[in-house]
C-alpha cells in the first residue's frame, strides 16, 4: 500500500511538472534564441489568468483557454517588436533590468485593472471530482491539463524538428552569424518564438486560473520555479526542459510524502546537485555566444 | 563604469545636507499641529489581499475623524505602509516612532510581524495596537503592558467552529486531519486544535505542517486520502486557504473540510461553488445592526464593494484611539493604557459592546461560525456566507469563550 502511495505522488508529480513545462519551455526558447533572461515571463503567465477569467465570465471556460493565450501572443509581438528587439546585442544587464521592470510594470497595471484582492474563478461542474484507476486516484481536472500540455509539447516539438522554421531557430541557436551570412533575418523568427513563448505561459495561467490564486503577484511566484527548471535542463535542449520539469514536479512530490517541511527546498537543493555534476544543466547544448 | 570626482560627491553629500536642513523645520512645524500615527500592515505576500482591505477601512476611519474636526482639533496625519515581513514591520516600526515622530503604532495580520513590532513597542514605550493577527501567544506568553489585541485569538475561533461541529455531531469519535500553516500563527492553531479535539472525544489522525509560499497542495490532498480521516480541518492562513479550498475542491473529496481560520476576504476569491463547511469569522458585513449597516454602506459607496473583517477591524480600532485620545487629552502612552485597563466599553457595531480585558489586553467581543450560502440565495457575489448564532449565547458572559489566566497565562512587567 506504502508503494501504492509513493506511485500516486510520482504520477501527480509528472502533472505538475508538465504545468512547470508550459511557463520554462517558453523562458529557456527565448533565452536560447535571443539571449535575453525574460524576468517579465512570469507576468504573461499572470496576464493568461486575469485575462482567461475574464472571459470566461462572458463565453465560458472552453473559449477562454483558447482565446487568452492567443490574446497574450498578440502582445507578445509588441513584446518583442518594441521591447526586447533594442536589448538583442546589448549587456545582459540591460535586458535582465527592462524585462523585470516591465514584470513590476504588470504586476502594478493589474492591480490598478482588477485590483490587489484577489479575484474569483472555478472550475467547470463537469471537470471536478476525481478519476479512480484501480487503486489509484487522479484530479480529473489535471489529466486533463496533462492532455493539453502533451499535445502542446507534440506540437512545438513537430515545429522545430520537421519544419524549416525549426530548421532556422536551432540553427540560430547556435549560429547567428552563418544563418545571417546565408541571407535569413532571425528578426521574425524570434518575433514567432516571443509569441510561443510567452503563449505557453498565458496558458499555463489560463489553466491553473481555476486551481489556484488568481492575484497580482502570481507572475513573480511562478518564475522562480520555472527558472530553476530551466537551469536544471540546461539551455537549447527542448527534452532537457521536459525532463527537467517533471523531475522537479516529481522530486516535490516524493520529498513532501517522506519529509514535508522539505517540500519547497527539495527543487533548489536537485538544482545545486545537478549543477555540481552537470555545469550547463542536464542536457545543456555548449552555446558558443554564452560561454 | 561611472567614477564620481571627489568634488561631485562633495557637492552631492552638500546638497543633500542642505535639503535635510530646509526640509526639517516643516515637520517640526507639523508635529505640532497634527497627531501621527504609524500603520503597519502586509500588502505583499500570502496576508497582502486581506492587507489590502484593511488599510481601506484605515484610511476611510482618518477621513472621517479628520472631516470631523479631528482628535482635540488636530487633524490625524495617518502613515500606512506594506509591513512586508517580521524584519520588515520592525524597521518600519522604528522609522515611524523614531524619526517620523508616531505618537503610537497599530495594524498587523501576521503574527510573526504583530510579536516583533510588540517587542519594539516595549522596549521604546509605546503603544501597539495589534489588530489582525490571531496567534494565543500574542496575548499569553509573549503578552507585554503596551500592547493590544483586537482580534479574535485562535482559541476563540476553536470555540466559535468546535461548538458548531459538536451541534452537528462531526467531533464525537471522529478522525481528523489538519493541514496547519507552518508558522507560529499555525503552531499555535493547532495547539487550540489538538485541546479542543482531546477535550471532545476527537483523534487527531494525521498533521501537515505547510510552509507559507506553498500553492500548490496535491501532494497533501493525496496524504489527506491516504489517512481516510472523516474531517479535514484548515489551519492555514491568507491565500492559503483560498488556493487549498478551490484545490479540494477539484479532488472533490468525500470528507468535509472545514476551518479554524478564515476571513472573508479570502472566501470571496475561492469561486463559486467551492467553499463548503463550517468556518470562523469576527464579523461580516450582513451583520444586522443599525452601526453596521451604516458603515457598510459608507464603504461601498466610497470603494464600490463591501468591508471586509479586516476593513472594519481597522476602521473600529482608530475609532477606539481616537475616543482614547479624545477622552484622556493625553497622547501618552501610560495615559492610554491606564484608560483602556478600565476596560472602557466601546461599540463595535455588534450587538454587544467590546472592552479590552485588563490582564492581557485583548479586545473581547463577540464571534460567529457560519455556513456558506447556496448559490441561488446570494444576492451579490458578497453575499456567500451564511452566519451563526453569535458565540457565547446570548445572555452568557462574553469571556467564556476566551483563553482563561491558567489556560494563556499572560505576566506583564510594570
Amino acid at each position: 500500500m506504502q508503494f501504492g502511495f509513493l506511485l500516486e505522488q510520482v504520477v501527480n508529480g509528472l502533472v505538475l511538472g508538465g504545468y512547470y513545462l508550459l511557463i520554462a519551455l517558453g523562458l529557456s526558447l527565448i533565452f536560447s534564441v535571443g539571449g535575453i533572461v525574460n524576468l517579465a515571463h512570469g507576468a504573461f503567465y499572470a496576464l493568461g489568468a486575469y485575462i482567461s477569467v475574464e472571459i470566461t465570465k462572458y463565453l465560458g471556460f472552453g473559449s477562454a483557454v483558447v482565446l487568452s493565450p492567443v490574446a497574450v501572443a498578440l502582445l507578445g509581438i509588441l513584446f518583442e517588436r518594441f521591447i526586447l528587439r533594442r536589448f538583442y546585442d546589448a549587456d545582459p544587464i540591460l535586458s535582465l533590468l527592462v524585462t523585470f521592470a516591465l514584470a513590476m510594470v504588470t504586476e502594478q497595471a493589474i492591480r490598478i485593472i482588477w485590483g490587489a484582492p484577489p479575484i474569483s474563478a472555478a472550475i467547470p461542474q463537469a471537470l471536478r471530482g476525481s478519476v479512480f484507476l484501480g487503486d489509484f486516484l487522479f484530479s480529473r481536472y489535471r489529466l486533463l491539463i496533462l492532455a493539453v500540455v502533451a499535445a502542446v509539447l507534440l506540437g512545438v516539438w513537430l515545429l522545430l524538428h520537421k519544419t524549416s522554421f525549426g530548421r532556422v531557430v536551432r540553427a540560430g541557436i547556435q549560429r547567428p552569424d552563418m544563418v545571417a551570412a546565408l541571407g535569413i533575418r532571425l528578426q521574425p523568427y524570434m518575433t514567432a518564438i516571443v509569441m510561443l513563448g510567452v503563449g505557453m505561459a498565458a496558458l499555463g495561467g489560463a489553466f491553473f486560473a481555476p486551481i489556484t490564486i488568481v492575484h497580482p503577484a502570481m507572475g513573480a511566484e511562478i518564475i522562480t520555479v520555472a527558472f530553476v527548471v530551466v537551469v536544471i535542463g540546461g539551455l537549447g535542449s527542448f527534452w532537457g526542459v521536459v525532463i527537467s520539469a517533471l523531475l522537479v514536479g516529481v522530486v516535490r512530490g516524493i520529498t513532501i510524502h517522506f519529509a514535508p517541511a522539505a517540500g519547497e527546498a527539495s527543487i533548489y537543493v536537485l538544482m545545486f546537485l545537478v549543477l555540481m555534476v552537470r555545469p550547463r544543466g542536464l542536457l545543456g547544448e555548449r552555446i558558443e555566444k554564452f560561454e | 563604469m561611472t567614477r564620481f570626482s571627489r568634488r561631485t560627491l562633495l557637492k552631492a553629500g552638500a546638497a543633500f545636507a542642505g535639503v535635510s536642513a530646509i526640509g526639517s523645520p516643516a515637520i517640526v512645524r507639523a508635529q505640532a499641529a497634527r497627531i501621527k500615527i504609524g500603520h503597519l500592515v502586509p500588502l505583499t505576500g500570502f496576508l497582502g489581499a486581506i492587507g489590502s482591505y484593511a488599510q481601506l477601512g484605515v484610511k476611510m476611519a482618518a477621513e472621517e475623524i479628520n472631516a470631523s474636526g479631528g482628535i482635540m482639533g488636530k487633524q490625524i496625519d495617518l502613515m500606512s505602509e506594506d509591513s512586508v515581513n517580521p524584519a520588515t514591520a520592525s524597521t518600519k516600526a522604528q522609522r515611524m516612532i523614531e524619526q517620523d515622530g508616531a505618537v503610537l503604532l497599530f495594524g498587523e495580520i501576521s503574527s510573526a510581524s504583530s510579536l516583533t513590532i510588540m517587542q519594539f513597542a516595549e522596549r521604546n514605550k509605546k503603544v501597539f495596537f495589534s489588530t489582525g493577527a490571531r496567534s494565543d501567544a500574542l496575548r499569553g506568553k509573549d503578552c507585554n503592558r503596551y500592547s493590544f489585541h483586537c482580534d479574535i485569538p485562535n482559541t476563540v475561533m476553536v470555540n466559535a467552529v468546535g461548538t458548531a461541529l459538536k451541534q452537528k455531531g462531526m467531533v464525537k469519535g471522529k478522525k481528523f486531519v489538519t493541514l496547519t500553516a507552518d508558522y507560529i500563527f499555525g503552531h499555535d492553531l493547532l495547539k487550540a486544535a489538538k485541546a479542543f479535539f482531546s477535550a471532545n472525544d476527537a483523534t487527531l489522525i494525521g498533521d501537515e505542517l505547510i510552509a507559507t509560499d506553498v500553492t500548490d497542495f496535491s501532494p497533501y490532498l493525496l496524504k489527506v486520502r491516504q489517512a481516510k480521516p472523516d474531517v479535514v480541518c484548515c489551519n492555514l492562513a491568507g491565500n492559503q486557504v483560498t488556493n487549498l479550498v478551490k484545490q479540494y475542491a477539484e479532488f472533490g473529496f468525500p470528507y468535509p473540510l472545514v476551518g479554524f481560520n478564515l476571513n472573508t476576504g479570502d472566501a470571496w476569491a475561492m469561486g463559486e461553488g467551492n467553499l463548503s463547511g463550517t468556518w470562523p469569522t469576527v464579523w461580516y458585513h450582513t451583520l444586522d445592526n443599525p452601526a453596521s449597516k451604516a458603515f457598510v454602506e459608507a464603504f461601498s459607496k466610497k470603494y464600490g464593494k463591501p468591508p471586509e473583517n479586516h476593513a472594519w477591524i481597522e476602521y473600529i480600532t482608530l475609532k477606539m484611539i481616537a475616543q482614547a485620545i479624545t477622552e484622556t487629552k493625553s497622547t501618552e502612552s501610560d495615559a492610554l493604557i491606564g484608560y483602556f485597563e478600565k476596560q472602557a466599553q466601546f461599540d463595535i457595531m455588534k450587538s454587544r459592546k467590546a472592552y479590552f480585558r485588563s490582564w492581557d489586553h485583548q479586545l473581547v467581543q463577540e464571534a460567529y461560525p457560519f455556513t456558506v450560502k447556496a448559490k441561488n440565495e446570494m444576492k451579490d457575489k458578497w453575499d456567500m456566507l451564511v452566519l451563526g448564532e453569535a458565540v457565547p449565547a446570548a445572555g452568557a458572559d462574553l469571556e467564556t469563550i476566551y483563553p482563561t489566566k491558567t489556560q494563556n497565562p499572560c505576566n506583564m512587567k510594570a
